[in-house]
């Protein structure tokens, strides 16, 4: 006897028609759709399809490239949220494709999906991310000792001191939260919040000895002052970072120099 | 057509990719091409951990790690490869933390270590808390600390360039690498990289399973692509599944979960491993408590109406330790199945995990064209690669490992070649032909198979055939199967026809590396008439030590005719400390 397969729900595409306790229903969605290969201009086009409400974006999205119109064109890899390739502004927030259930979106009106705002599209759903991944390296993010020896055995940290910046070592740069940055979409010279969180994730490490050079960099007329606190990052993090409360720490070490 | 030139060129920037890199920009000039962005890359979802015998928290040495290891690849592990990736083991967790890996602490501040899924003290006298962590994102520490390091080191990347071809030019009758072809996503531009070595990195090739734990990406492009030039891959018939993929979903509930104390149970509320492993019960190695699961589930004890799962119970376990040990994998139960594991036990069921079958290397990561001989300026490390540290099963833990010291070990192997290397064997004519001709031929294609389709088909047919439980009938029905969506195959056609992120064209370039993996894999399982670690038949239970103590070999043959078919050789076993033992847990 072969291996049983357990994989009924999403086998051969379609569900049955009329059947009873089906769990499909037949969902719209409106993608934004751009390729400068076929024009200039960027316009919405409506997919309809059946699907389980209990499935991702991400799913939704396979569907209709797979089924519908192969042109259709997003980044995506893991399909857990654990990546960062697929975030998206769907219905208007930013999110993960692969970590937003379609019954959590309110199914019954059309499911708006768009690229991320603040950074050039390239095609469909896909952007640069290079002036994001620029702002990130720009912050030094890695650990700067300056002991002359490297020690024989780890540094010891106190499992005090690990947590400190446990939350902000969850980032998986996925940009969710600099492209929902009002000030980010004014003006892409602001590092925004996700460097930000990286800077922190180094600033607050007991191992590093680099806080205060960082510190300058974030002190910038790009850096950390230009945050008006207005919560649209953290309200995007799918990673449930606290950004805006570790840009105000990085601001509040900024003022005291300790941290 | 660009042409670029490199000492080293590297496919694919995962942990082993990355390690590599750190290793091989302070040495040569290093170029690293990756279909992903760096931090995309798959071992960012590993979770549980990195075993090394630190010895932390209880008496552990790299002797027993080195025991647990070659059992648990039932005794196919080459025994000289396992003792250097114990003994390195210890350095290169320690190499990271150096680098800045956050992770978890003892209350001494030392880096703090739990239980895993066969590891053991003394050679199975009890469980040995060995696996480093930090929290259930280890993976995702170690990718992030390698992509630190890698910024801070001004590490080269290519990113969004798919490698697809292997080139070879033979130097006086020796085949030698001569560097990659890849295609860049961006603007569908061809690119030669020339270089006197190559490391493969490209990680593993899940995604010919439909139920499993890998990215849409793991499509196994850098064992075809060496594989379509004739060199051998190893072991392929052993794949992993592991116990607890969320049930139809495949996404990966670690085995830390076990090791913190969760219990499989199934719909009587069994504790059904004690029947299965009196000692190891829950943390018996994984092939064997697959095998447990779907067992329970064949004799009627699984759960929900089909009775076609079991349950992973934690919810004997205080919630603050759930929060601080297995944040994410509780939030998976949350978020995809309305699950509260605080309350309620979370159905899951074995998912297709990992191949540890790969390129053939020897412990430099130098790929071998048969089974002694190396291809001189070729590497490859991480789970693209079979050294074989893992045999026939995979020890939790231990792939993590394997790409730190692995990657480390190719990344300066690689690099030291091409420093004393005078200069760079010739480019074959027409380097980028094979490509060009394989891209056009998609992108002009008419027939009317469509790459999702045949996709489909293969992912179930894997998964009817020759997953868990595999027997003459289901791999012969399997391999009739592949041959069939190969010719279909042959007569697919895209819709995008644009050179842009032209991803409907990858995934049909893709498509194609998976049937060809597929394939092998198949056939290797067909001949190997016996069962170990994660390669069980039914009509041959027993391990065969006598006919199969042996590496698998698989080569792609081309007949006069064009005909293309798979040649089995087998290659001995390195045996240096350990006699092979009945497998108990
Ligand atoms: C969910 C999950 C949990 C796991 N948990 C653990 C654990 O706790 N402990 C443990 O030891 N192991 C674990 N493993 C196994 C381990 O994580 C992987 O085996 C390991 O991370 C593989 O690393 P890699 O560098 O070889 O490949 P990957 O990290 O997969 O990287 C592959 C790289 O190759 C690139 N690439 C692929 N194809 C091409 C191409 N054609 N051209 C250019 N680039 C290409 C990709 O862009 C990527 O950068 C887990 C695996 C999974 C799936
Ligand atoms: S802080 Fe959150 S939203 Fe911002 S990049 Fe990191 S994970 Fe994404
Ligand atoms: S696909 Fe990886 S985060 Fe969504």
């Amino acid at each position: 006897m072969a291996t049983p397969t357990l994989d009924k729900a999403d086998g051969a595409g379609k569900p049955e028609a009329g059947f009873a306790d089906s769990p499909y229903i037949t969902a719209t969605f409106r993608i934004r759709r751009f390729n400068s290969e076929v024009s200039a201009e960027a316009a919405w086009e409506d997919f309809q399809l059946e699907i389980d409400p209990k499935e991702r974006v991400l799913d939704a999205l396979h569907k209709i490239k797979w089924d519908q119109d192969g042109t259709l064109t997003f980044r995506r890899s893991c399909a857990h949220g654990i990546c960062g390739s697929d975030a998206m502004r769907i219905n208007g927030k930013n999110r993960l494709a692969c970590k937003t259930l379609i019954k959590d979106l309110n199914p019954e009106k059309p499911i708006t999906v768009e690229p991320i705002k603040g950074l050039t599209v390239l095609k469909d759903l896909v952007v640069d991310m290079e002036p994001f991944f620029q702002a990130f390296r720009d912050v030094m993010p890695f650990l700067i000792t300056k002991d002359t020896n490297e020690p024989t055995r780890e540094r010891l940290q106190s499992a005090e001191d690990r947590e400190r910046f446990d939350d902000t070592t969850k980032c998986i740069l996925c940009a969710a939260c600099t492209s929902s940055c009002p000030v980010f979409w004014n003006d892409g010279q602001y590092f925004g919040p996700a460097a930000i969180v990286n800077a922190h994730r180094f600033i607050f490490d007991s191992r590093d000895e680099a806080g205060e050079q960082r510190l300058e960099i974030l002190n910038d007329k790009d850096g950390v002052w230009r945050c008006r606190t207005t919560f649209n990052c953290t309200d995007a993090c799918p990673r449930g970072i606290e950004v805006t409360k570790a840009i105000q720490e990085v601001k509040r070490a900024l003022i005291t120099r300790r941290f | 057509m660009k042409i670029h030139k490199y000492d080293t060129v590297i496919v694919g920037a995962g942990g082993a990719g990355m390690r590599a890199a750190i290793e091989a920009t302070k040495r040569s000039r290093t170029a690293v091409l990756t279909k992903l962005y760096p931090t995309r890359s798959h071992t960012g979802a590993a979770q549980g951990g990195m075993a090394a015998a630190l010895a932390n928290v209880e008496e552990d040495n790299w002797e027993w790690h080195t025991f647990d290891t070659v059992k648990g690849g039932d005794y196919l592990v080459d025994q000289d490869a396992a003792e250097i990736l114990a003994k390195e083991a210890i350095d290169s967790v320690l190499d990271l933390e150096k680098m800045g890996l956050p992770f978890n602490r003892t209350p001494d501040g030392t880096i703090d270590q739990r239980r895993f899924g066969g590891h053991s003290r003394n050679h199975g006298e009890a469980p040995v808390r060995r696996s480093c962590y930090a929290a259930d994102r280890t993976g995702h520490m170690i990718l992030q600390t390698l992509y630190q390091n890698c910024v801070k080191e001004g590490v080269e990347f290519f990113n969004e360039f798919y490698v697809l071809d292997q080139l070879i030019t033979e130097v006086d009758g020796v085949k030698h690498s001569a560097g990659v072809v890849a295609y860049e996503l961006a603007t569908g531009e061809i690119h030669v990289f020339q270089s006197k070595a190559v490391i493969y990195a490209s990680g593993g090739t899940g995604k010919f399973f439909k139920v499993t734990s890998n990215a849409h990406t793991l499509t196994g492009d850098g064992q075809a692509a060496v594989y379509r030039r004739g060199l051998p891959l190893e072991d392929m018939e052993f794949f992993q599944f592991h116990p607890t993929g969320i049930w139809r979903m495949g996404i990966l509930l670690t085995e830390g979960a076990r090791g913190e104390g969760g219990i499989l149970r199934n719909k009587d509320g069994e504790r059904f491993m004690e029947k299965y492993a009196p000692v190891m019960k829950d943390l018996a190695s994984r092939d064997v408590v697959s095998r447990s699961i779907y067992t329970e589930i064949r004799e009627g004890r699984g759960c929900g109406p089909e009775g076609d799962h079991v349950y992973l119970d934690l919810t004997h376990l205080p919630p603050e330790q759930l929060d601080a040990k297995l944040p994410d994998i509780t939030e998976f139960a949350r978020t995809y199945l309305g699950i509260e594991p605080y309350t309620d036990p979370i159905p899951i069921q074995p998912t297709a995990h990992y191949a540890m079958g790969g390129i053939p290397t020897n412990v430099e990561g130098e790929v071998l064209r048969d089974n002694t001989t190396v291809v001189p300026g070729l590497y490859a490390a991480g789970e693209v690669a079979c050294v074989s540290v893992h045999g026939a099963n995979r020890l939790g833990t231990n792939s993590l490992l394997d790409i730190n010291v692995f990657g480390k070990r190719a990344g300066i192997a690689a690099a030291e070649y091409s420093a004393r290397t005078a200069s760079h064997v010739e480019l074959p004519e027409d380097p980028a032909s094979l490509v060009v001709e394989q891209i056009e031929r998609l992108r002009s294609g008419t027939g009317n198979e469509r790459v999702a389709d045949i996709r489909r088909e293969l992912q179930e047919t894997m998964d009817a055939n020759v997953m868990v439980f595999r027997t003459e009938q289901t791999i012969k029905t399997a391999v009739e199967k592949i041959a069939e969506l190969r010719e279909r195959y042959k007569n697919v056609s895209i819709q995008d026809k644009g050179k842009r992120f032209n991803t409907d064209l990858l995934e049909a370039v893709e498509l194609g590396n998976l049937l060809d993996l597929a394939e092998v894999m198949a056939v290797s399982a067909l001949a190997r008439k016996e069962s170990r670690g994660g390669h069980y038949r039914e009509d041959y239970p027993n391990r065969d030590d006598v006919n199969f103590m042996r590496h698998t070999m698989a080569y792609r043959e081309v007949g006069d005719d064009g005909a293309e078919s798979i040649r089995l050789d087998y290659k001995p076993v390195v045996q240096t400390r350990y006699q092979p033992m009945e497998r108990k847990y």
